[in-house]
């Protein structure tokens, strides 16, 4: 297991009498793209919140390339290489999309170096002929694709995608899903989505997730043939 | 647009405030200069909290503590000293300590904005009560003494460094508040345009956003409330070697108050904004002060209402929002945004 780039055991996290994540025993290899998946309620973006360190696990221990970065802070955690476009767009309203890809940027590099990534970026994502407008004013799609070039500027070992396509028309779906290819050639990826078709055009292995256990590890053909997993998502088996 | 904060309007103030540094004097007589070296002393107090509230977004109730501290600091070493370079530099030192030490405790406690609100001014309220107790002579800092809420009179004014018996005089001493001013102003914007400063506007803007990205916003908040110390610090040593007096009054819920007003009146999210504000609200004060007809601070509170409900973002930013309408849809920025999906 050296080649892990993240690791978890037994992680868990409890709000009063839930378990919202229970204990998670989770591993990701070098340059591997997975697909977290599950109803909603199971625990996927709580797990992303344990992961950046939003959330202190009450058990378990998260592993990141070697190091015991659990409990750690949200910033020391980014710093050591692990970036999260989030399910909400978490972003600056007020500042341009321009803005947001510098000081991701920024941080790491020298001021020459985070301008010519901030282009480099805008011209990546499509969005050179909006980099000087206000991101506040921009529809969902568009701010899904700002974070995610603003994960990419800051250029993480790890990215933690949660719901990337969501708000996205079917064009720009597939263009997502080509993007999270490209960025899987160079980066390990953690991709959380309910939109199987994009699932199905990224996925390789595919973990799901019910009632915050990890229920079932495959691969995508593999978990499309599982009973269980149609139960959970039909409802059979009372996911809330 | 990584130049952005250096707009000509940045540029335009700098200049008419070093004119009005030049010109003044030659056209002002004394008394007219006097009152514009005190309203230039409390620009530098209003630019502080600007600062800390309007770009750190940090609601702080306890601008007139870390000014008073910086007043009383000035009056203490002063008046042991006999020779003023010293206090000046203490005036500015201490508050800012004194600042970093608060800021510890409340950013790497994690508080919340209402609670920040909260200590400060409760802050500010334990230095009022604590230094209006302090009357008598069993009260005294090496020479000084504190007098309680009379305050210390007669304390030695600046004086060129080095030189006690070289006291400035009043043209001198508006040259210097002037120069501090410029300073201050133009320091900002050189701090806001760095990358310290965008990060800490963009923390503003989002703190959780910042944190994910790898920045410590504990320590971002702290340095700027910490500067922000600082500064107040100066504009309380301006303050009172310029009525060679300071009293509790520093720290009265009416000064932490004006502080505030100044800032919402002058606009949030500006530099210029709180200095305009300022130098608005204490003109009518002086001239208000004059006249038996209305309550100065049934007046003031009155206008901040007013500029709450009516001009919530204040002068300056509304002023630039007319200004780019009545410039059309031509004017660059967020306007222009549009959704080609």
């Amino acid at each position: 297991m050296s080649d892990a780039v993240l690791q978890t055991h037994g992680l868990s996290i409890r709000f009063g009498g839930v378990e919202a994540v229970r204990s998670v025993d989770f591993t990701l290899a070098e340059r591997e793209l997975r697909c977290l998946i599950g109803p909603n309620g199971a625990g996927k973006s709580t797990l992303f919140k344990l992961l950046t360190g939003q959330l202190k696990p009450t058990a378990g221990r998260i592993v990141f390339r070697g190091h015991d970065i659990t409990g750690h802070h949200t910033h020391a955690i980014a710093r050591r290489g692990i970036g999260i476009k989030t399910q909400v767009p978490s972003l600056f309203d007020g500042l341009t999309v321009r803005e947001h890809l510098w000081l991701a940027a920024r941080r790491t590099n020298p001021a020459e170096r985070a301008r010519a990534i901030t282009e480099e970026i805008l011209e990546r994502i499509g969005l050179t002929s909006l980099a000087g407008g206000a991101v506040g004013r921009l529809s969902h799609g568009l701010r899904q694709w700002v974070e995610l070039g603003t994960v990419l500027a800051g250029n993480p070992e790890l990215i933690l995608l949660d719901e990337p396509a969501a708000g996205m028309t079917h064009d720009e779906v597939a263009r997502t899903a080509e993007l999270v290819r490209e960025i899987n050639r160079t980066h390990a990826l953690i991709v959380v989505e309910h939109d199987m078709q994009f699932v199905r055009m990224i996925a390789r292995t595919v973990t799901v997730m019910h009632q915050g256990a990890v229920l079932v590890e495959d691969t995508m053909d593999q978990i499309m043939k599982n009973a269980t997993v149609r139960d959970i998502y039909l409802g059979k088996h009372g996911g809330p | 647009m990584r130049r952005r904060r250096w707009t000509s309007g940045t540029v335009l103030t700098t200049v008419a405030m070093v004119v009005i540094a030049l010109g003044v004097p030659q056209v002002v007589d004394q008394f007219g200069l006097l009152q514009l070296t005190i309203f230039a002393a409390m620009c530098i107090l209003a630019l502080s909290l600007g600062f800390v509230w309007g770009y750190g977004g940090i609601l702080c109730f306890g601008q007139s503590a870390l000014f008073g501290l910086g007043a009383y600091t000035y009056a203490v070493t002063a008046v042991n000293f006999g020779e003023s370079t010293a206090a000046a530099v203490l005036a500015v030192v201490v508050p800012a300590v004194f600042a970093a030490l608060l800021g510890y405790f409340m950013f790497y406690g994690r508080l919340s904005d209402v609670y920040l609100g909260v200590i400060t001014l409760s802050v500010t309220l334990i230095f009022f009560n604590l230094m209006n107790s302090t009357a008598g002579d069993a009260y005294r800092v090496g020479k000084a003494r504190l007098n309680g809420f009379n305050g210390m009179p007669s304390l030695p004014t600046l004086n060129v460094p080095g030189d006690a018996a070289r006291l400035l005089d009043p043209t001198e001493t508006f040259y210097l508040v002037m120069a501090f001013l410029v300073i201050v102003y133009v320091g900002l914007h050189a701090l806001l345009a760095s990358h310290f400063g965008r990060v800490v506007v963009a923390i503003r803007e989002n703190e959780a956003r910042c944190e994910l990205l790898g920045y410590d916003v504990r320590l971002h908040k702290l340095l700027v409330f910490t500067i922000g110390g600082g500064i107040a610090g100066l504009a309380g040593c301006l303050f009172a070697d310029w009525g060679a007096f300071v009293s509790p009054n520093v720290f009265s819920l009416t000064m932490t108050s004006q502080i505030i007003i100044w800032v919402i009146v002058g606009g949030l999210g500006t530099l210029v904004g709180p200095i305009i504000g300022c130098l608005i609200m204490q003109y009518l004060a002086t001239t208000l002060g004059t006249q038996q007809l209305a309550n100065t601070n049934l007046i003031f509170g009155i206008i901040f209402l007013a500029f709450v409900l009516l001009v919530p973002r204040g002068i300056v930013p509304s002023l630039l929002a007319l200004g780019a309408r009545a410039l059309g849809a031509r004017a660059p920025g967020p306007a222009r945004v549009h959704d080609p999906a």
